[in-house]
């Protein structure tokens, strides 16, 4: 079915009754917003649906306590949107992060690699050698193995870049 | 320079001419950063949000960062730029359908580019032509030095770079590689690149990144751990298993298609040319598949007269917002279709 006002599909259908009589409206989402005023929030997650119905009708409001002192999200909040709000949130909720962060990252908790020179200054392992040397030697024979000098000539030296470096 | 002067040509990642070109379109690395002190973007305020876009754009125009960088205001930029920015990967759909004080910065012949109040206050940007993640490694690492020494990032002793979604948080580094795989898709063996990727947990996405659909057979494929390995364990993982394996694959499946399928291959390609020689009305997601075979058809020998560059333009000018911006008019429905199908007519037939 077509809009009334224009070509688009038809996705809102109103039912109005003016003095015993009815007329009945059949428009795309933009028309029925611009001409009657009719609010439509389109295209809402699934999950944020699922989430709020979960969220109302469960015990679930006991989480919600957990708030952080300085941007003020709730863990709840967090979990419903995927993203925290300050940097402070990761201290706050660390104990319920740290799982999360470990299925996300192939287990691991902890930061290697790259650290700023002034906010990163302490507390942090400096860089370590950061190509696995004996990965690339186990794919060197590998690819030796297969009689693929290309990619062996490659990881060689790749690998010796890596014991000077 | 002005974001017109984009306009009429490609990208240095789309000049075809990298490592690797004929699979590997593009290597994008991307660094998500935080400045300390700040509430991540869910949290900031109007205020806050304005404050710190104008103090980073100060800082990415202050030249010390990067020389000659354009800066495009995207909250009061008119949707046919930030379109225009989307088609040639210097921001994010999310980036430009978002609202509030936000910006980008593009510089060093559009292979960087610097999102401002995105998902995480500053989204780093490298994409570079053909396999060439080392050197997007060493171009965006002093992009980050440089910045670093303005700016204090929010860092972790435990957790590394705070990102507002802890799916980045660590390095903060995404390695993107977008790769032309038709053989693949033709002999109907993607499907193994795709549970291959997932076993080593890689994401595969289509040509505009996350949430958007493989179409004309490019193929993004990324990291998803960004926590316990560094940037460089990352990187080397692509550059010397991942991506050279998958290379492989591909021109394994394009021997097949010409020792076994000569004919059909040939049957696919003359098609692809013939409809974008001879049609008069162009569909978008029906240019990218022509496009794509008729690429495929090149980089295999089989279509002679065609310059690889050539194909790479269209891929991205024949683009809605591209195409608006040549013609230097509004277009719609049949008149962009028949404006895009004019356009490759010209291009591919004066070659």
């Amino acid at each position: 079915m077509k809009c009334d006002n224009c070509n688009k599909a038809a996705t809102v259908h109103l039912t109005e009754i003016k003095n015993g009589k009815k007329i009945e409206k059949h428009l795309c989402e933009q028309c029925a917003a611009q001409n009657e005023g009719v609010p439509i929030k389109s295209h809402t997650p699934i999950n944020e649906l699922l989430t709020n119905f979960v969220m109302a009708h469960s015990g679930l409001q006991k989480e919600l306590g957990v708030t952080c002192d300085q941007c003020g999200i709730t863990w709840a909040e967090f979990r419903q949107s995927g993203l925290l709000g300050c940097s402070h949130d990761y201290d706050q909720f660390e104990k319920d992060l740290t799982p999360l962060l470990q299925r996300a990252h192939e287990g691991a908790n902890h930061h290697t690699g790259k650290v700023p020179t002034r906010t990163g200054a302490s507390g942090v392992p400096r860089k370590r050698k950061t190509v696995d040397v004996s990965k690339l030697k186990k794919e060197l024979t590998g690819a030796l193995e297969a009689e693929d000098y290309e990619r062996a000539a490659k990881l060689r030296d790749a690998i010796k870049q890596a014991e000077n470096g | 320079m002005k974001l017109s002067d984009l306009t009429n040509h490609a990208g240095e990642w789309l000049r075809g001419s990298g490592p690797q070109s004929e699979i590997v379109i593009s290597s994008r690395i991307r660094l998500a950063r935080n400045v300390s002190g700040v509430p991540f973007l869910t949290r900031a305020t109007r205020p806050q949000r304005q404050v710190l876009e104008a103090r980073v754009r100060d800082i990415l125009l202050g030249a010390q960062v990067s020389p000659q960088t354009l800066y495009v205001d995207l909250e009061h930029a008119p949707e046919i730029d930030r379109q225009l920015l989307v088609e040639r990967h210097l921001i994010s759909k999310q980036h430009a359908a978002a609202e509030g004080a936000r910006g980008v910065a593009i510089g060093e012949n559009e292979t960087l580019s610097i999102m401002i109040n995105e998902e995480d206050h500053l989204r780093i940007q490298v994409l570079r032509s053909g396999l060439q993640l080392e050197q997007a490694w060493d171009q965006i690492n002093a992009i980050d030095d440089a910045l670093e020494a303005k700016l204090d990032f929010a860092f972790h002793s435990r957790f590394g770079y705070l990102t507002a979604c802890p799916t980045n948080v660590g390095t903060g580094i995404r390695v993107s590689v977008m790769l032309h795989l038709p053989a693949l898709k033709l002999t109907g063996e993607i499907e193994k690149v795709f549970r291959a990727a997932k076993d080593l947990k890689l994401a595969v996405r289509g040509l505009y990144g996350e949430g958007t659909e493989a179409t004309g057979d490019f193929y993004q494929i990324s990291n998803q751990t960004t926590l316990g390995k560094s940037e460089e364990e990352i990187i080397s993982e692509f550059r010397l298993v991942v991506i050279p394996k998958i290379i492989e694959y591909e021109y394994h499946a394009r021997k097949a298609l010409i020792n076994d399928h000569t004919i059909a291959l040939d049957d696919k390609v003359g098609r692809a040319l013939g409809l974008l020689r001879s049609a008069r009305l162009m569909a978008s997601e029906e240019t990218l598949f022509l496009l794509s075979h008729l690429r495929m058809g090149v980089n295999m020998g089989r279509v002679k007269d065609i310059d690889i560059r050539t194909i790479n333009e269209l891929f991205l000018l024949t683009q809605p917002a591209h195409l608006q911006k040549i013609s230097g008019k509004k277009l719609e429905g049949d008149v962009r279709r028949a404006a895009r199908a004019d356009y490759i007519r010209q291009r591919l037939n004066g070659n």
